[in-house]
C-alpha cells in the first residue's frame, strides 16, 4: 500500500513519517498481528486514514444487549468505516477470536454488527471497546439506523417485482406462441388464452397492490397521480382481455399489463434502493453523533431520553451539551455557534441557562438539566421542522404536473374511442373495447413513470459518489431551480473549529507549545497540535482543567492562568521562564474551496448571501474573503427564517446552506436546503442535501448536475409524449395488436433509460 | 399439438420453482447485504463462527 516517498501509516494508511501516524494505531496494528489476521492489510482497498482508533465508544452497551435462551446475550451496533470485504472480515474474526462469542455477523450495506455471545451483558462494552480499538467507530443500532435500513415497504416492492417478473415471462410465452402460431386453431388459441388469463391475473391482482393503493391514496386526497393513470390501464386492460379470452377473440393483452407492471415496480425498487443508501448514511451520521450523557451518580453514561430534570449532569471538554440546563459552576466557556451563529465562544456564570447545542470549550463543567429532553429546546425546534417539512411536502414534482395534463387526455381519448367504434361505427360493445383499451395501454404513461425515476436514480447515484447524499424525492429538482443562495457562515462557509493564525512566534515557540498541547483535548490545544503535527507529545506535562498545561516552568494556557490581560479572541499563551509569553491567536477560517464555491454558484447564475448571527467585524471579513458582497450580521434564528421568507415572497427560490441549531428554522423554510455533514443533526434533518467529505465544492457541482438532470427528466417528458402522439392513432384506428403495444413499450423505456444514463457521466 | 399437454405443465412446475426459489432467498435474507456477499465469496479461508 505505502507509495515511495509518500510513508504511511502501517494501520490506517493515513501519510505518516513514521511506521504508525499515533500510539492508537501502532496498538490497533499490535492487537490485529496478535490475532494472526495481518492478511487484513493485504485485502483491504484504499481509503487512507479512515480506520485511526479515536475516543473509545461513550455509549453504555451493556443496557442494550438482548438476553436470549441459555444466557446468550445479543448486541446490534452501527460500525462506521467498514468499507471493503476485508473491514467485515477483520471485524468478525477479531470478534470470533474471543472465546465467548458465539457469532458475529457484519452487513456491509447497513454497516449493522450483530454479536452474540455467553455470559454478561457487561461484557458488551469490552466488545464493542475491541471493535473500536481496531479503528472502527461504533454506536448503538439506533432506532434511525433500523428505520433506515428495514424496509418493510422496499421488501414488499422488491416482492411484487419478482412475482411480477415471473408473471410476465410466463405470459409473454404463452402470448409468443399465440403471435407466432398463425396455424393455431381457435381451440388451442382459446386454450392458451385461458392459460394467460390464469397466470395473468392473480400476478396483476398480488403485483399490483403497491400501485393500486398509491393510486387509491391519490384518489382520495383528490389528486389524479401518475399510479391512478397506470392502474387504471393495467385493470381496464385485465377487463378486456378477461371479456376477449371469454369470447375467444383473437388476441388478449395479459402480456401487456404484465409488463406494464412489471416496469413501473423496476423503478420504484431502484428508485428506492438510491435513496435508502443515503437515508442510510444519514441516520449513520446521526448515530454517532448521538452521544449518552453522563449523569452524576450514575455508574454508566445514560442515554439521553432518560436523562430527568434536576439530574446534574458533566460536561467534559469538547463535549457538546445535549440538554437545556442552568450552569452549577462558577464560570464556563462555551460554544454557542450552534445555537446563536457567534463564532467567539462566550463565558457564561454561575446559574445562567445554557441551551443545549453549545459546546464545552473550557474546563470540565457540571450543570443541573432542567428539562428534560422530550420537552427541551431541541424537541420544540424538531416539532416546529415537521411542520415546515410538511408544507415543503406540497411541492409537485415535474413528474406529477405532467400527469396532471397527460392522464386526463389520455383517458378521454380513449372514451372517445370506445364511443366512437361502438356507437358510431356500430361494433359491438366488446369489440369496441379493444381499440379503446389499446389506446390506453399504448398511451400509458410508461415512458412518462420511468422517465423521472431513471433520472433520478441516475443522478443521485452520481451525486452520492461526490460526496452528496440526496435525503428528499424531490430535492434535485427543487435544487435545479434554485435561482439565490444563502449561506451560514459558522461551520458552513467557514470550517467550525479553530486554526491558528500567523503571529509574532517563531518556529521554535510552535514547536514547544504543540508538544505541550498534544497532552490536551481542549479545541484549543488540538488546533495547535493540528498546526504541528510532527512534534512528538511532551512527557510529564500536567494539565489544569480549563486553564492550561504545565510542564515544569513552561506553562500554555489562557491569558487569565498565565496572569495577563484578557483578550477578546480566541488564543493561548506560551510562558517560559526568562522569555516575554507568546501569543498564539486562533480564528475559524474560510473552507479551502469556500471561494471557488461561491465562483461557481455565480457561474451557475445564483445570487449569493450571507446570514450569521455573529458580530458584523467577523462577518464583513468572512464576506470579503469569499467574495459575497451581501451579508447580514447578527441574525437570530428567527430573523434568518423571516429572511428567507421576505426573498421567498420576491419570487426567488432560495438554496439555503446552514449547520447550525439556529439555521434548522432557516433551511426547513427554504426552498431547498444542504448541511455539511459535520453540522448538527438538526440541520441535517431540516435538509434536502447532506455533504459529506469537508467541502462545498461538490454541492455548486451538484446545481449544475440536477440541472442537467432536470434537462434529461424534461427530454424523456417530450419523447415519451411524442412517441404517445405518433402510436396513439395507430391504437385508436385500431390496428394496434398487442405484439405493436409491446414493441413501442419496449423501445420507448430502452429510449427513456438511455437517455438517463447520459447524467451519471 | 398433444405435447402441449405435458409441455404446458412442465412450463408451469418449472416457472413455479423459480418463483419459490426466489421467495425463498428473499424470507432467508440474501438480498439483505449485496455488498458484503460480493466480498465474502473472496474470503477462501474458513470463517470462524461467522454464521
Amino acid at each position: 500500500m505505502s507509495h515511495i516517498g509518500r510513508p504511511v501509516c502501517a494501520h490506517c494508511g493515513a501519510p505518516s513519517t513514521t511506521r504508525f501516524c499515533c500510539t492508537g494505531c501502532e496498538g490497533a496494528h499490535a492487537l490485529v498481528q496478535g490475532l494472526g489476521l495481518d492478511a487484513f492489510y493485504r485485502r483491504r482497498e484504499g481509503a487512507g486514514g479512515q480506520l485511526k482508533p479515536l475516543d473509545a465508544p461513550s455509549a453504555d452497551f451493556a443496557s442494550l444487549a438482548r438476553a436470549g435462551k441459555g444466557g446468550t446475550q445479543t448486541l446490534e451496533l452501527m460500525v462506521a468505516g467498514l468499507t471493503c470485504g476485508a473491514c467485515i472480515w477483520l471485524v468478525e474474526q477479531a470478534l470470533a477470536a474471543e472465546p465467548d462469542v458465539l457469532r458475529a455477523r457484519a452487513n456491509l450495506s447497513t454497516r449493522r454488527l450483530c454479536v452474540s455471545w455467553q455470559g454478561e451483558a457487561a461484557r458488551g462494552n469490552e466488545l464493542a471497546a475491541l471493535v473500536a480499538r481496531l479503528g472502527f467507530r461504533v454506536a448503538p443500532f439506533s432506532p434511525a439506523c433500523l428505520r433506515a435500513s428495514e424496509d418493510a415497504e422496499g421488501r414488499e416492492l422488491t416482492r411484487a417485482l419478482g412475482i411480477a417478473s415471473f408473471g410476465t415471462m410466463n405470459v409473454m410465452l404463452v402470448s409468443v406462441a399465440v403471435w407466432a402460431g398463425s396455424d393455431m386453431g381457435p381451440d388451442t388459441r382459446h386454450m392458451m388464452h385461458w392459460l394467460a388469463a390464469l397466470i395473468g391475473l392473480p400476478t396483476i391482482a398480488y403485483a399490483g397492490m403497491p400501485l393500486f393503493r398509491s393510486a387509491w391514496r391519490g384518489l382520495r386526497a383528490g389528486r389524479l397521480n401518475m399510479d391512478c393513470a397506470v392502474s387504471l390501464g393495467i385493470l381496464a386492460t385485465a377487463a378486456m382481455s378477461l371479456s376477449e379470452t371469454i369470447r375467444n377473440g383473437e388476441f388478449t393483452w395479459f402480456d401487456g399489463a404484465t409488463a406494464l407492471l412489471a416496469l413501473m415496480l423496476a423503478g420504484r425498487v431502484l428508485d428506492r434502493a438510491a435513496r435508502r443508501r443515503a437515508r442510510q448514511s444519514a441516520a449513520e451520521l446521526l448515530a454517532l453523533q448521538e452521544g449518552a450523557v453522563t449523569v452524576l451518580g450514575e455508574a454508566h453514561p445514560v442515554p439521553l431520553e432518560r436523562v430527568k430534570p434536576g439530574a446534574c449532569i458533566l460536561v467534559a471538554s469538547g463535549e457538546r451539551l445535549r440538554l437545556d440546563a442552568v450552569l452549577e459552576e462558577d464560570v464556563a466557556l462555551l460554544d454557542t455557534a450552534a445555537t446563536t451563529g457567534e463564532s467567539l465562544p462566550r463565558h457564561f456564570a454561575r446559574g445562567e441557562a445554557l441551551a443545549a447545542g453549545g459546546v464545552n470549550m473550557g474546563a470540565p463543567f457540571v450543570a443541573r438539566v432542567t428539562v428534560a429532553a422530550g420537552d427541551g429546546s431541541l424537541a420544540a425546534m424538531g416539532r416546529m421542522l415537521e411542520q415546515a417539512e410538511q408544507a415543503r411536502g406540497r411541492y409537485t414534482s415535474l413528474a406529477d404536473r405532467a400527469a396532471r395534463i397527460y392522464v386526463p387526455v389520455a383517458h378521454v381519448v380513449a372514451l372517445c374511442t370506445f364511443l366512437g367504434w361502438w356507437l358510431l361505427a356500430g361494433l359491438p360493445w366488446q369489440a369496441a373495447l379493444v381499440p379503446a383499451v389499446a389506446a390506453l395501454i399504448i398511451t400509458c404513461p410508461c415512458g412518462l413513470a420511468i422517465a423521472v425515476p431513471a433520472v433520478q436514480v441516475v443522478a443521485s447515484g452520481a451525486l452520492f459518489r461526490r460526496g452528496v447524499l440526496l435525503s428528499s424525492p424531490t430535492g434535485l429538482e427543487r435544487l435545479a431551480s434554485a435561482d439565490h443562495v444563502v449561506l451560514d457562515k459558522t461551520g458552513t462557509l467557514t470550517e467550525g473549529r479553530p486554526r491558528l493564525l500567523p503571529g509574532g512566534w517563531t518556529e521554535a515557540d510552535l514547536g514547544l507549545a504543540a508538544a505541550l498541547a498534544a497532552a490536551s483535548r481542549h479545541p484549543l490545544a488540538r488546533a495547535l497540535a493540528r498546526a504541528c503535527p510532527d512534534v512528538p507529545p511532551a512527557a510529564g506535562v500536567v494539565e489544569v482543567p480549563g486553564a492550561g498545561l504545565v510542564l515544569g516552568e513552561t506553562r500554555l494556557g489562557s491569558a487569565a492562568f498565565l496572569g495577563l490581560p484578557e483578550d477578546a479572541g480566541m488564543s493561548l499563551y506560551l510562558a517560559r521562564p526568562g522569555a516575554a509569553p507568546v501569543a498564539f491567536r486562533f480564528e475559524d477560517s474560510l473552507r479551502a474551496d469556500a471561494a471557488a464555491t461561491i465562483q461557481a454558484f455565480r457561474r451557475a447564475g445564483l445570487g449569493v448571501e450571507l446570514l450569521s448571527g455573529d458580530a458584523p467585524e467577523v462577518v464583513a471579513r468572512i464576506a470579503a474573503e469569499a467574495g459575497i458582497t451581501l451579508f447580514t450580521a447578527r441574525a437570530t434564528p428567527e430573523a434568518k427564517a423571516a429572511r428567507i421568507a421576505a426573498l421567498t415572497a420576491q419570487g426567488r427560490r432560495v438554496l439555503m446552506v446552514g449547520d447550525g441549531i439556529n439555521d434548522a428554522a432557516a433551511l426547513a423554510a427554504a426552498h431547498v436546503s444542504a448541511a455539511p455533514a459535520e453540522g448538527t443533526d438538526l440541520a441535517q434533518a431540516a435538509s434536502d442535501f447532506v455533504l459529506m467529505g469537508g467541502g462545498l465544492l461538490p454541492l455548486a457541482e451538484a446545481v449544475e448536475r440536477a440541472r442537467h438532470a432536470q434537462r434529461a427528466a424534461r427530454q424523456n417528458i417530450a419523447f415519451a409524449f411524442g412517441y404517445n402522439i405518433i402510436a396513439l392513432p395507430v391504437a385508436v384506428a385500431g390496428f394496434a395488436t398487442p405484439l405493436i403495444a409491446a414493441l413501442v413499450m419496449a423501445t420507448s423505456s430502452l429510449a427513456v433509460i438511455a437517455n438517463a444514463l447520459r447524467v451519471g457521466r | 399439438m398433444e405435447s402441449l399437454v405435458w409441455l404446458i405443465p412442465l412450463t408451469l412446475f418449472l416457472g413455479g420453482v423459480g418463483l419459490w426459489a426466489f421467495i425463498w432467498a428473499m424470507r432467508s435474507g440474501q438480498y439483505d447485504d449485496l455488498d458484503g456477499a460480493a466480498a465474502r465469496i473472496l474470503f477462501d479461508d474458513d470463517l470462524k463462527k461467522g454464521g
